[in-house]
């Protein structure tokens, strides 16, 4: 098994972040700036509230491959997308507070009238992590956060193509493709909503993008045509990205 | 046994458009009225900027939106099918609250031309003997266009409505819609301001030939104080519009067009968290003599009144009607009955055209903002030769103004990772749609009854739907897609990708396609194939009257709420001028 130092160093920061460390100690992309909205603190000083130990440093690599830090921009990790992703698990969408949730369920119902399992979201996370771990397992003895960018690559892709046996985990009732997609649309809701969810810390998310938050006054400019909008972002608590 | 409440003069179950409008009406004819809300006040909370600028609360969860949990549906294709619930709205997005779904529209504000208010008679006029299909329930409305005008051009003052008028009593003006029905007076205000979009979808289709008109827009151009002393700002493009409340006072709604003027009126009350469960029949049955309700403590209700106005969304209308045994309800086996017959809904296609070159700033949008043309409407050219009946409109709205739904990339691009995000970074704010809304026939195997197995948490039964695309409407919309690739070989954008259904395609309702939900509780001039007579009384209780888009026989291309509006005027006006006086029946089946 080949191991990037950058690997390394991501799975040290992993590890650390369970703990309070000093900022200086981290990669400098990890870094927050001194405009920092106090609301969210920088991930390292995060406790998590919904996921223990072990899902939380799933959650850290993985956030950290479907968005990760390159030159396009800032990474998932940069942005707190774990933490959005623990707040909202915590909070009513982890319980699916306003879906239908009462039975019978078709689980195998055909695909196109959406999502029919039994599962919250904050269930079918915690199923789904452990599937994902033990698939891991399986095909390459090894946690999942011990491995490669590559590797862990590679088995999200297993996750999104449902390749990846969820019953051998002891889960019968959630296929891996279905983990997968509330994964990836939690961890892009994460990077472009409002930073008061916890994620898109410092509005990273929609300056990638080029999204305008919460300006919502553009009316000299509807008539400007072809012209790019020259300021950034605003939060919903009226700080400036 | 249920709390009984003092006795009012009108009761009206749910307080969204219609539910404001007949509160006002009834109210000035000197009534007590009462509105019963399921769900909660919206006041400044929703409206108050920045709040509504909040993609994951309104976008994404939904926010504004009836709780699947509260109520939701079920949905089969055919009867074979076992009816499956929508858990979190995927399809369409039904409102909640006080507002209603007049809350969260996009403020595109339409009439119906005079040949769509009267489809039967224009169709067996227009096409070959035998050419409808066998199981094509068509019907008329039973109103007409020149009825209903004077209620359409007054709600377009109460909305402030911004656009171009075509057709000003036979007048044709350029750069109007020149297919719409002749109107009384000029829009109340001129078209919001053009985006890129909109130049480009007008230059594309003027080159070939047809007419581009500004959306009728309920995100108003300019400052507008409506017939009612409410004022509306002029709309500053903020991004948020569908699925949002209006954060400048720019979109028409109850809250900015009718409530504020309701709430002051002494013979008006309004009670929130209270879920009607039955309107309940008199004991001799000409009559119904109120509601029960669930109040917001839990505790069950019964409210007494001399007159129920029905006024909820078309599938909660439907179900309350089957719920509470009021008419008989459709049997698609023996086609008798009427309650839950001639359900329809809307076909919808669109395309999405990539241009390098130029910088669409698509935070920069308004929901009633757009270009349209109307040249494919069902009565502005020969459809009979292309094998269908209908029509769409075709047009281009700048957006989408979100972040998260605003993600685009190339086909074949990985959804995760740098390569994503490469695409996803190149491709925002280069993007243009253009898309058709179309119309939607009534079939004999397309209805709503109360599914058999999923339940609400009272324990009342959910409403089933059974829904499937139809040879015919498929047809119409393969039609469109053509018109839309010309529009497209016209723009040249660097690429472009296609969602257009086909022929042998079923109804897929894992997306979005449309809140236009229509019929169930049709209005008409035979009770035997219609739930209310031609001013939206029901048949069988006089002093029940349905308001809302349930009472389309069919769908129409345009987007209902301008119809609903005027519909609830026209019923209203008679209520006042002949009901008030002699109660009953306001006609006779024809």
């Amino acid at each position: 098994m080949s191991l990037d130092p950058e690997g390394q160093k991501r799975r040290e920061f992993m590890r650390d972040s369970l703990t309070v460390i000093p900022a200086v100690t981290l990669a400098p992309s990890l870094l927050f700036s001194q405009t920092s909205d106090a609301a969210t603190p920088p991930l390292h000083q995060y406790a998590p509230a919904f996921f223990n130990a072990e899902e939380w440093e799933f959650i850290l690599a993985a956030t950290d491959r479907l968005i990760p830090e390159d030159e396009h921009g800032a990474g998932a990790l940069t942005a707190n997308v774990p933490v959005f992703i623990d707040k909202e698990l915590n909070g009513d969408y982890g319980q699916a507070s306003d879906w239908y949730m009462q039975g019978p369920f078709h689980p195998n119902a055909d695909p196109v009238f959406g999502y029919q399992l039994p599962h919250t979201p904050a269930a079918l996370y915690r199923l789904g992590i452990q599937g994902a771990r033990h698939h891991a397992k399986q095909k390459t003895g090894q946690e999942f956060t011990d491995l490669s960018s590559e590797q862990q690559e590679a088995l999200l892709a297993d996750l999104e193509n449902g390749r990846a046996d969820f019953k051998a985990a002891g889960i019968p009732d959630l296929p891996s493709a279905t983990f997968f997609a509330f994964l990836l649309q939690n961890t892009r809701e994460g990077y472009l909503s409002d930073p008061m969810y916890g994620g898109n810390r410092d509005m990273v998310g929609w300056k990638m993008l080029g999204f305008t938050g919460a300006r919502a006054s553009f009316r000299e400019w509807v008539t400007q045509h072809d012209v790019p909008y020259p300021l950034g972002p605003v939060s919903l608590a009226g700080k400036r990205g | 046994m249920p709390i009984t409440q003092p006795d009012v003069d009108v009761v009206i179950i749910g307080l969204g458009w219609t539910g404001s409008i007949m509160g006002l009406e009834m109210t000035s004819a000197g009534l007590n009225v009462l509105a019963l809300e399921r769900g909660a006040d919206r006041s400044k909370e929703d409206f108050l900027y920045p709040k509504p600028a909040d993609e994951l609360k309104y976008g994404v969860r939904l926010k504004m939106m009836q709780r699947p949990r509260q109520s939701t549906v079920t949905i089969r294709r055919n009867r074979q099918e076992q009816a499956i619930p929508q858990r979190h709205w995927t399809t369409f997005h039904p409102g909640d609250g006080v507002g209603g779904a007049g809350s969260h529209w996009t403020g595109v504000l339409y009439r119906a031309t005079p040949n769509e208010l009267a489809l039967k008679s224009f169709a067996d006029r227009t096409f070959s003997p035998g050419f409808l299909p066998e199981d094509m329930t068509i019907q008329d409305y039973g109103v007409s266009y020149e009825e209903l005008e004077p209620h359409y051009d007054f709600f377009e003052k109460v909305a402030g409505l911004s656009g171009q008028a075509g057709n000003i009593q036979g007048e044709m003006i350029e750069g109007g819609n020149p297919f719409e029905g002749p109107r009384k007076n000029p829009f109340p205000l001129p078209p919001l301001p053009r985006t890129l979009t909109d130049t480009l979808f007008t230059k594309a289709t003027q080159a070939l030939g047809w007419h581009p008109y500004p959306y009728p827009s309920a995100n108003v151009s300019g400052a507008w104080t409506n017939p009612y002393g409410m004022q509306l700002g002029p709309c500053n493009f903020c991004g948020f519009c569908s699925n949002y409340g209006c954060l400048n006072y720019s979109k028409a709604s109850p809250q900015t067009c009718t409530l504020d003027a309701l709430k002051q009126r002494e013979n008006f009350a309004y009670r929130t968290g209270c879920e009607v469960t039955r309107i309940v029949k008199h004991e001799k049955g000409e009559t119904v003599k109120g509601v029960i309700y669930r109040d917001a403590d839990g505790n069950e209700v019964f409210q007494p009144a001399g007159m129920v106005i029905l006024a909820s969304f078309p599938l909660s209308n439907v179900r309350l009607l089957l719920l509470s045994e009021i008419g008989k309800p459709y049997d698609p086996e023996s086609n008798t009955g009427v309650v839950g017959r001639n359900f329809s809904y809307q076909i919808t296609g669109s395309m999405d055209l990539y241009f390098k070159d130029h910088q669409f700033n698509p935070f920069i949008s308004a929901g009633g903002s757009g270009q349209v043309i109307d040249d494919f409407s069902p009565d502005t050219f020969d459809t009979e030769q292309h094998g269908f009946i209908g029509g769409s409109y075709i047009y281009t709205t700048q957006g989408p103004g979100g972040a998260i739904g605003a993600l685009r990339t190339p086909p074949g691009t990985p959804q995760w990772g740098s390569e994503w995000k490469k695409q996803v970074r190149q491709h925002y704010g280069h993007h243009m749609m253009i898309g058709t809304t179309g119309t939607n026939m009534s079939y004999r195997d397309v209805y709503l009854d109360l599914d058999p197995t999923y339940k609400d948490p009272h324990g009342d039964p959910l409403l089933r739907m059974t829904y499937d695309w139809k040879e015919n409407d498929l047809r119409m919309t393969e039609f469109m897609a053509e018109r839309m690739r010309e529009i497209v070989a016209q723009l040249q954008p660097d690429y472009h990708t296609e969602s257009v259904k086909q022929r042998g395609d079923h109804f897929d309702p894992s997306s979005y396609q449309s809140t236009h939900i229509t019929g169930g509780a049709i209005m008409g001039t035979d009770p035997k194939t219609s739930v209310l007579n031609r001013y939206l009384q029901h048949w069988d209780a006089h002093n029940l009257f349905v308001m809302g888009a349930s009472a389309f026989p069919q769908n129409m291309q345009h987007n209902p709420t301008g119809t609903v509006a005027a519909l609830t005027y026209w019923s209203a006006q008679h209520i006042r001028e002949r009901y008030l006086d002699n109660p009953g029946p306001l006609m006779s089946p024809s």
